[in-house]
């Protein structure tokens, strides 16, 4: 009878079940895609933290990057002046000038090497590296006879006179070639720790111990592609020219390694004027179940450090897949909260709704001889069967859901940030070239300015370009059983939530009332 | 069958307490037919509920056969609802999705009677109200009078010592309500039932052996 009564129940008040099950169709559903793109989400974080900090660190180790002092070098930006007689002259009076610099990225502080050697010792340390993260920046380009330009401007009080030569267009124009990449000192042949972990010989050989002091250097694959350069060319770094001995792939399917030169420790140290200096430390942990205590004893041991685990690190994941990320924690948790609790509160209302309207039928059971148990059982199980057919639908819903977000795949963009480094230096560039013209540039007298604005805008593309090594990820949404088996309980919970009430509410009915009622 | 010694029963209304009954001293002997008549609350459906064990007497004390229904508690008196008392109501108070057959069946549920007997037992009893071939049919699908004769066969398929009606012609046209006090006269007298009718209608309670008239929660008898 229990059957055949709930059975009756549910066909003959097709539209209660329907709303009902739909709405909890729905908040399943959501549940589920949700849940399954938040796995993927945090795949894909995993694997872009295993591509920028190694496959195996557990703990890294940077120096929290303190406020630069207005007006100093690194507040600014990397700066290049050029005097009046700056570069080689050419025969129509324009200027040739080459700078390259080699530096600590803006928002990358440094640390003694010394603190690596704390590392090793401290207990519960496999392995570890350290490296120099540098920013290498060249600035190349025309300058105009300034002498001339300057003469004419006074003269007509207007900027560009026709009389002006040189330049990159003959008439007092110029031109510069902005460039920059990112080049990280590594300590040659030490044990994989950390980026070069994640990295596998493309060409020619990876740097040895031998290489201490020498300058040479091993670019990533992509990079040597983008700018035409393979092993045996040489690259400019900081002025010098290191001989390329090798490449170096992305072991993942990322682009790119961590970053695009890597070059010995030493020579890095001594290059950018950092001698003695590492920007990070790569912890590997004996066990990956002690990460969290070995934080704390690498805290003790290195104070006034940030030590991070991967767990800290995820949240620094930026890019389109930091956003997904916290599209998917924030927004998609509360909208799948709201809409299951709107689908309880569905089942639960329209259960309610169901026991008043029946409360003749089930004070005439009562007055017949049946239970108040048999008729909260009888409730609850129609609000079972209503959340449970729900509950199925939404895994079918879901399930398609999960499967269009595979089938699209969406490639998210993630970057682990580093202090905004880009924009920073983009601001610092602005700032010295911004085509004001004031003088700032050391340029001498002239009043003409540089013949036009967009350097600024250019050289911070070229320097956003550089900092964010990104990784591309395609996400993809795995499901789990356990996302189906929460699933299916919710959908068990919504029903028994929505039958208990309901059949407390019928319980409660006294027969006597509940026929008095209706009569 | 029934023994009501001084029952009284109050309901708390606004402000002051409502007396449905009134030191009501009644005996109901076995087999009996009751007509129970009086205006819209003095206290008829009060009695009938004191009689089916669906309310308890504020005072007094309401035995059927041997079981002090007062003093019993929910559980009891729900089993004693469920085997020996049988109830048909002015709203017949079927249930709209379940057959007809079905509906008869919620009846033997509580007895813990097996599915097949109780498939057998409500064809059986829908067979003898004459709606043999009408077991599959909705509540909605029939008509008023058959509707009711499917209740008094859900009231009558568990073989209560008791039947109560409450109105059990008041929703019916006059014809109809003759052939379904025929019916039921013609189930008392087969089965020996005490039957119990609460009604409006002179003509329903010129049938009964005995008449009871109750006003402002006393009972008397009509001549």
């Amino acid at each position: 009878m229990f059957a055949t009564y709930l059975r009756r129940e549910l066909l003959g008040r097709r539209r209660q079940t329907i709303i009902i099950a739909i709405g909890m169709a729905l908040a399943i559903a959501l549940v589920i895609i949700v849940n399954s793109v938040a796995a993927g989400v945090k795949n894909a974080q995993a694997q872009v933290l295993q591509s920028v900090y190694g496959v195996g660190t557990d703990v890294t180790i940077t120096k929290p990057v303190s406020a630069p002092a207005a007006g100093s070098g690194q507040a600014q930006g990397p700066r290049f002046d050029f005097g009046a007689n700056s570069g080689a002259q050419s025969s129509d009076g324009s200027r040739t000038v080459d700078s390259s610099r080699l530096s600590v990225g803006f928002g990358t502080n440094t640390m003694s090497d010394s603190a690596l050697a704390k590392v090793q010792k401290t207990s519960g340390v496999a392995g570890a590296s350290a490296v120099l993260s540098l920013q290498n920046t060249s600035f190349k380009g025309t300058l105009p006879d300034f002498g001339q330009r300057g003469a004419e401007g006074r003269q007509s009080g207007s900027t560009g006179g026709s009389g002006a030569t040189g330049g990159s267009d003959g008439k007092g124009g110029s031109s510069f070639q902005v460039n920059s990449f990112s080049v990280m000192g590594i300590t040659p042949g030490a044990k994989a720790v950390g980026p070069v972990a994640s990295t596998a010989l493309g060409k020619g050989r990876t740097l040895t111990s031998s290489d201490k002091g020498k300058d040479v250097a091993v670019l990533d694959a992509s990079y040597a592609k983008t700018k035409s350069l393979s092993v045996g060319d040489t690259i400019s770094i900081g002025g010098k020219d290191f001989k390329i001995v090798g490449t170096v792939k992305p072991t993942g399917s990322d682009s790119a390694t961590a970053s695009n030169v890597y070059v010995p420790l030493d020579v890095a140290q001594s290059l950018s004027s950092e001698s003695g200096k590492v920007s990070t430390i790569y912890v590997t942990a004996t066990s990956a179940a002690d990460v969290d205590s070995l934080k704390t004893s690498l805290q003790k041991v290195l104070p006034g450090t940030t030590v991070s685990t991967q767990a800290d690190l995820a949240s620094n994941v930026s890019g389109s897949l930091g956003s997904a990320s916290q599209l998917v924690s924030n927004l998609g948790t509360w909208l799948s909260v709201i809409v299951l609790a709107a689908a309880f509160l569905i089942a639960i209302l329209f259960t309610i709704s169901g026991v008043t309207r029946r409360t003749r039928e089930f004070g005439t059971l009562k007055a017949i001889g049946w239970s108040n148990r048999r008729i909260v059982g009888q409730v609850a199980g129609e609000s079972v069967v209503q959340g449970v057919i729900g509950g199925i639908a939404g895994i079918a819903i879901g399930l398609i859901g999960v499967l269009v977000v595979n089938v699209i795949s969406p490639t998210l963009t993630g970057g682990v940030s580093r202090g905004g480094f880009g924009g920073a230096l983009a601001a610092g560039a602005r700032r010295a070239f911004g085509g004001t013209g004031s003088g700032s540039t050391s340029t001498g007298s002239t009043s003409g300015g540089f013949g036009g604005r967009g350097f600024g805008g250019g050289f911070g593309g070229a320097a956003r370009a550089a900092a964010s090594s990104s990784t591309q990820v395609d996400l993809s949404a795995p499901i789990t059983v356990w996302i189906i088996v929460i699933a299916v309980g919710l959908a068990i919970l919504g029903g028994l939530l929505a039958g208990a009430i309901g059949g407390w509410r019928a319980s409660r009915l006294r027969p006597a009332e509940a026929l008095r009622s209706v009569q | 069958m029934y023994t009501l010694k001084n029952v009284t029963k109050e309901y708390p209304g606004k402000g002051r307490k409502v007396t449905a009954l009134n030191d009501v001293t009644l005996d109901i002997p076995d087999g009996q037919l009751v007509a129970i008549q009086g205006p819209t609350g003095g206290g008829k459906s009060t009695l009938l509920q004191m009689l089916g064990a669906l309310d308890r007497p504020t005072s007094g004390t309401v035995e059927l056969e041997q079981s002090s229904l007062g003093k019993l508690g929910d559980g009891k008196l729900t089993g004693i609802r469920g085997k020996e008392i049988g109830f048909v109501f002015q709203g017949f108070n079927l249930i709209p999705t379940l057959t007809a057959l079905e509906n008869v069946e919620t009846a033997l549920v509580p007895l813990g009677v097996p599915a097949a007997e109780r498939r057998d037992r409500a064809t059986k009893a829908l067979e003898s109200v004459g709606l043999g071939d009408r077991g599959d049919h909705r509540p909605a699908e029939l008509s008023g009078g058959q509707q009711q004769r499917v209740a008094i066969a859900r009231a009558l398929v568990k073989e209560p010592e008791v039947l109560l009606a409450d109105e059990p012609t008041g929703n019916l046209d006059e014809e109809t309500r003759d052939e379904i006090m025929d019916l039921l006269e013609g189930l008392w007298r087969d089965r020996g039932l005490t039957l119990v009718i609460v009604t409006h209608d002179s003509a329903v309670a010129r049938r009964a052996q005995r008449r009871l008239h109750i006003k402002q929660g006393k009972v008397k008898e009509v001549a």
